[in-house]
């Protein structure tokens, strides 16, 4: 009888954690990628973060911002990894409005290390009445924002189809198997050799999602190597400690006569 | 305080103590005597301090860079985690560590419930307790609107919305709660002073705790009045200390698994979503930790009995002491009770489960059996248990059966491990 209970409750504490919906019938799985970042180590893979850059800069900054993250971002550690010149030089493409100057005006300059991401409207209004009225969410947590993450993100890309047969789209409005409701008002971002990768990495569909999705990981999580790090440390410094502990405690209880 | 004899060594002490008598206290804690056969669900206790301290010092440390404003309480979370030093660390220690402190507290309860700690003379540190519980619920709930994400927006809108069922007065109850006609920025910064505050008022309800506690001392799996000090005690200070720490040690490894291999895990997606009045999510649901209330509030089909069968739930808890009628404690002696508690255990889980599922169909039914159960467990079982249940025999002090000689061998198995008990 105790065991029975035993098994129940271990069963639904397992239940409640994965979050998993147990009798919902499996609707389509997601496409699940190997990511470098996942694991105990796990670190992001370098020249995929800057390949990732590429890609977010040349596809989908147009019409999504990454409003949390700066042009120095880029060059820190952790992170893409971009020199510090070659992160200036990435920054000075873009023109931000600053002031008011001596004579109270308000100028316009290149972009320094210190600014944020320009965004690509210049307010939400702005924003959905140029995309059909859907609003381009902002990318800079986005990973994190959606259940099942990168590897939701990664489908998503992947996930364009003819629509069936009896559904009929209106105009502007996309068929993709992995989207919430299958309706997307963003149209298939990634085709092959979209972008040119300078480091001779065939920009297959497949890559560039897998690139970018990288890129976006570090985005919302810029401090993941560095948690990775120090989680590994800490855990080892407590685990010694807690041997050390375990036999003082033995030596302690030792001198009564019970058990602890 | 029974040892009122205490001398300080130093004439300095001496001087000292006899006017704040803070190293009388000091060796009351130290000398406190505890029962020796306590196994590892009572180390969490001491457990559940670490994490109040915790969350106080991270707290304080958060609240230097966040910034209560609707409009740029979002961005306030994201500089924390991307630009202040280790602020990654100190929020995720924050937040993963108010699922901590939930985890503990319902190992803590369900403890007590199974040991009987709440009887006579025991009511009023279980009482407190209680209301440090539903403070930390409070406290809790608010703290995860400060993000200002989709779920603290929403969560905030459906549990503040549960006091419009108040009759008459409800709806000008809840704007007065939210300081406007829907949650907006008044009710985010009214939320922020008050999940500073509360922490406090816990702190000072757990210094009561403890101090409750002190008087009788601590209960214990044979449940048994004990002398203190005999041999059936140990002083606080090494045993319990050292027993304490190690059990904190182990909790502390599972804490930073959390904190640094997944520190999102615990929390719903929605809530780095910016929070939009414009935009319902698909599921509202609160944090894990809440959700078997969730469930009870959902599974009445009127809102107004659902938010008194909510705090009713609560409740029962409180009067717990009087509604157990069995005179004797601890759940060893008491084989129907043992098994009644295993249901109840598994009942809160479901709650629990049907808490995070849609509200329909076949979810919607298991949870109002689960809820009519868990009021039958307390309302009409454990009353009746304590005339009706034959409970096995109790020994006559923690020692006899320690050493084996005891005339009741069961009970002596149990106690020699205390893992058989779960």
């Amino acid at each position: 009888m105790k065991k029975f209970f035993k098994i129940i409750f271990f069963v639904f504490l397992l239940l409640n954690f994965s979050n998993q919906n147990l009798f919902a019938e499996s609707s389509n799985e997601l496409l699940k990628v190997n990511w470098s970042f996942k694991s105990f180590f796990g670190k992001f893979d370098r020249s995929s973060l800057q390949r990732g850059y590429q890609v977010y800069n040349e596809v989908c900054a147009s019409c999504h911002s990454l409003k949390h993250l700066s042009y120095r971002n880029l060059a820190e550690k952790g992170g893409p990894e971009f020199s510090e010149a070659e992160a200036k030089a990435i920054a000075s493409n873009f023109e931000v409005t600053d002031g008011p100057d001596s004579t109270g005006e308000m100028f316009t300059r290149p972009a320094k290390l210190s600014d944020k991401f320009v965004m690509p409207y210049a307010n939400e209004e702005e924003a959905k009445s140029a995309n059909g009225g859907a609003y381009p969410p902002d990318m800079s947590v986005l990973v994190k924002a959606r259940k099942g993450g990168a590897d939701y993100i990664y489908s998503l890309l992947l996930g364009y189809e003819d629509p069936p047969t009896d559904l009929k789209l209106d105009d502007g409005v996309y068929y993709n198997k992995y989207m919430y409701g299958n309706k997307i008002k963003m149209s298939a971002p990634l085709s092959d050799d979209i972008v040119e990768y300078s480091d001779g990495t065939k920009a297959t569909t497949e890559q560039m999602a897998k690139d970018v999705v990288t890129f976006l990981m570090w985005t919302a999580e810029p401090h993941l190597e560095q948690r990775h790090k120090t989680g590994f440390r800490v855990i080892i410094y407590l685990l010694i400690l807690t041997i050390l502990v375990y036999f003082s405690m033995k030596r302690i209880w030792s001198r009564i006569e019970s058990k602890v | 305080m029974s040892d009122h004899e205490y001398q300080p060594s130093s004439k300095l002490g001496k001087w000292f103590n006899d006017r704040l008598p803070l190293l009388t206290l000091s060796n009351h804690l130290q000398e406190y005597p505890t029962p020796k056969n306590l196994n590892y669900w009572w180390t969490f206790g001491g457990i559940l301090t670490f994490c109040l301290i915790t969350q106080i010092v991270t707290g304080v440390i958060l609240a230097m860079h966040y910034i209560a404003h609707a409009d740029l309480a979002f961005q306030s979370v994201e500089h924390i985690m991307r630009d202040v030093n280790y602020g990654w660390l100190i929020r995720y220690v924050h937040a993963n560590g108010a699922s901590m402190f939930f985890l503990a507290v319902y190992i803590h309860i369900f403890r007590a419930l199974y040991y009987g700690s709440y009887k006579s003379p025991r009511e009023v540190i279980w009482i407190i307790g209680m209301i440090i519980y539903f403070l930390m619920m409070a406290t809790a709930f608010m703290g995860y609107v400060l993000p200002w994400g989709q779920m603290s927006f929403w969560g905030a809108t459906v549990i503040t919305n549960l006091f419009s069922a108040i009759p008459f007065i409800g709806e000008s109850v809840t704007n007065w709660l939210w300081g406007g006609y829907a949650v907006d920025n008044p009710t985010l910064t009214r939320f922020f002073s008050l999940h500073y505050l509360l922490p406090f008022l816990i702190l000072g309800l757990v210094i009561l705790h403890i101090w409750a506690l002190h008087i009788p001392g601590n209960n214990n799996p044979i449940g048994i009045e004990i002398k203190k000090p005999s041999k059936d005690t140990v002083p606080f200070h090494p045993y319990i200390v050292i027993k304490d720490l190690f059990a904190l040690l182990i909790f502390l490894i599972i804490f930073a698994f959390f904190v640094f291999f997944s520190p999102n895990i615990l929390g719903h997606a929605d809530n780095y979503i910016e929070a939009n009045p414009l935009v319902t999510p698909a599921h509202i649901v609160p944090e894990w930790y809440l959700l078997p209330f969730y469930a009870i509030l959902r599974s009445v089909p009127d809102k107004l009995l659902g938010v008194i069968a909510m705090f009713a739930a609560i409740f029962v808890l409180v009067i717990l002491p009087w509604l157990d009628t069995s005179k004797v404690r601890s759940a060893i002696f008491r084989p129907i009770y043992k098994q009644f508690y295993w249901f109840l255990v598994a009942d809160v889980l479901i709650l629990g489960y049907m808490g995070a599922m849609p509200a329909e169909g076949t979810y919607l039914l298991i949870a109002r059996v689960a809820t009519v159960y868990y009021f039958v467990h307390f309302l009409i079982i454990l009353p009746f248990l304590g005339f009706k249940e034959k409970t096995i025999e109790l020994p006559l002090n923690i020692t006899e059966p320690v050493l084996g000689g005891s005339a009741n061998p069961e009970m002596t198995k149990n106690n020699s491990n205390p893992k058989s008990n779960l």
